[in-house]
């Protein structure tokens, strides 16, 4: 099984060498940490920057200066501010390469549910609407099952939709999942996990042979 | 133009009186504080307030309004503030009849009242948000995004097929005021931002009917380089400069010195 940092370190093995690349809140943002030495990634905050920065020294806060999810950063050289209207340009446009967020629910169509449960939870889709409807690679990073212990990889998802048959990849704690015309594929399990606990933790179609290797970092 | 040059007698040669009048009207759009400039604010009105959570916010208008009492407003921002700062205080107020935002997460009365149903909320794609202030910035009435394309935002909404894509047509906004924040400007209302407080600011600023700006620094015109302006000051009505900013921190993450 993987933590969250495995999670966060598979993904990492789908940046590339001048990518630019939108991490949503939570496991995305720990992508950041597993950037490969030597490769060159720009990181796009929706809120108007290009080149996030870590975060900053204790006492070096600047209120002016924060991430999508209101954390306190810092810049670094080269790095741009815009208006929102131009973050958003930049997405629609397919100028990010990558944006990897997290989810509620993904379908075997690739579909998403992230933003609402009605009659309990409004947060809001915030950018991720805009996000799944223009980037040219999303990669879903979650949990494999809900609180209850129930499979988010669906047949169908429950939840109202951010977007529809956008999701190129799901990496959960039990595997990496891609997608066919018939559902999810496995492509790589957790390292000690069994294709059989995986079918078992999985409602939606999934195309599993067993031969599948477990995941290795470079 | 000369940097120096101011507009004279040697100016209206060949013009008419009235274009004069236009073009050389007066241009002072300073106002001492947030109520002064908010004066002519009602009940009922639409309004756009700048900000991401509480970056970049218009501390100093948000007080006025909660100070003035104006109910049934109909608010346009990104976020809903936190509980007891920000957008926050006119709900705690029972101030805002509608909202429109794209992320309201982090605000627990606000999540209270749309669940029970005491305050109306339009959630939309923040890059709709955005960019339904900047067509009405530009002067365009509507814009096609394909975000939302197939979910219950697209309820109802013309679509349109470009290319392999489908897309929502999203129309303009069309709010009375726009409330925002800049870092410095000046009395004809040139503005300029700081790092991530700029975000929906500057074009909120350009889609309010009057556009009030809240500044840490006014300076004199001239001050600002003309190549640095954000905002030009033709989309700004009045000005103010906000004294004592909170500039509240959501979420502190640092790296610890060791």
């Amino acid at each position: 099984m993987l933590d969250k940092n495995g999670i966060a370190r598979t993904i990492a093995r789908e940046l590339r060498d001048g990518y630019y690349v939108n991490l949503g809140i939570g496991i995305p943002t720990l992508v950041a940490n597993f950037i490969p030495n030597g490769m060159e990634v720009q990181l796009q905050s929706e809120n108007g920057l290009l080149g996030m920065g870590p975060f900053p020294w204790e006492g070096e806060e600047d209120p002016d200066l924060i991430n999508a999810g209101k954390q306190t950063i810092t810049t670094l050289p080269g790095s741009v501010f815009f208006d929102s209207a131009m973050s958003f340009g930049m997405i629609r446009a397919g100028k990010v390469d990558l944006t990897v967020l997290g989810a509620m629910e993904v379908s075997q169509k690739g579909d998403i549910a992230n933003w609402k449960i009605p009659g309990k939870m409004v947060k809001g889709m915030g950018g991720a609407m805009d996000l799944v409807a223009s980037a040219r690679h999303i990669v879903v990073a979650m949990q494999h099952v809900n609180k209850a212990g129930e499979s988010k990889l669906l047949p169908q998802c429950t939840l109202p939709l951010t977007g529809l048959a956008c999701v190129q990849k799901v990496v959960t704690e039990l595997g990496v999942f891609g997608f066919d015309d018939h559902g999810f594929v496995l492509l790589e399990r957790a390292p000690g996990v069994g294709v059989e606990h995986i079918k078992t933790h999985t409602r939606g179609f999934l195309t599993a042979h067993g031969s599948e290797p477990e995941i290795s970092w470079p | 133009m000369n940097k120096g040059a101011r507009a004279g007698p040697g100016w209206t040669s060949g013009l008419e009186v009235d274009v004069f009048l236009r073009v050389f009207k007066p241009m002072n759009k300073v106002f001492t504080d947030a109520l002064s400039a908010l004066h002519d604010l009602q009940d009922g009105t639409t309004l756009m307030l700048g900000g991401f959570g509480l970056c970049g916010i218009p501390e100093h208008c948000i007080s006025a309004l909660v100070q003035k009492d104006v109910r049934n407003l109909t608010c346009i921002s990104n976020n809903a503030g936190v509980d007891d700062f920000g957008l926050g205080l006119l709900l705690q107020n029972r101030q805002i009849r509608k909202m429109i935002a794209s992320y309201v997460g982090e605000n627990a009365e606000f999540e209270r009242q749309l669940l029970s149903g005491e305050l109306e909320v339009e959630l939309i794609p923040q890059g709709t948000l955005a960019t339904r202030c900047l067509a009405a910035g530009y002067g365009m009435p509507a814009i096609y995004t394909p975000a939302g394309y197939g979910t219950e935002v697209a309820e109802g909404k013309e679509t349109r097929v470009f290319g392999d894509k489908t897309y929502l047509l999203e129309t303009a906004f069309d709010a009375d005021y726009a409330l925002v924040k800049a870092w410095k400007g000046d009395r004809l209302g040139n503005l300029v931002f700081r790092a991530t407080s700029r975000n929906f600011n500057p074009l909120m600023a350009m889609a309010g009917k009057i556009t009030v700006a809240e500044v840490e620094e006014l300076v004199e015109p001239g001050a600002l380089d003309p190549d640095h302006i954000h905002v030009p000051g033709i989309y700004v009505h009045r000005i103010f400069v906000g004294t004592n900013y909170e500039k509240r921190i959501e979420q502190r993450t640092v790296r610890p010195r060791s």
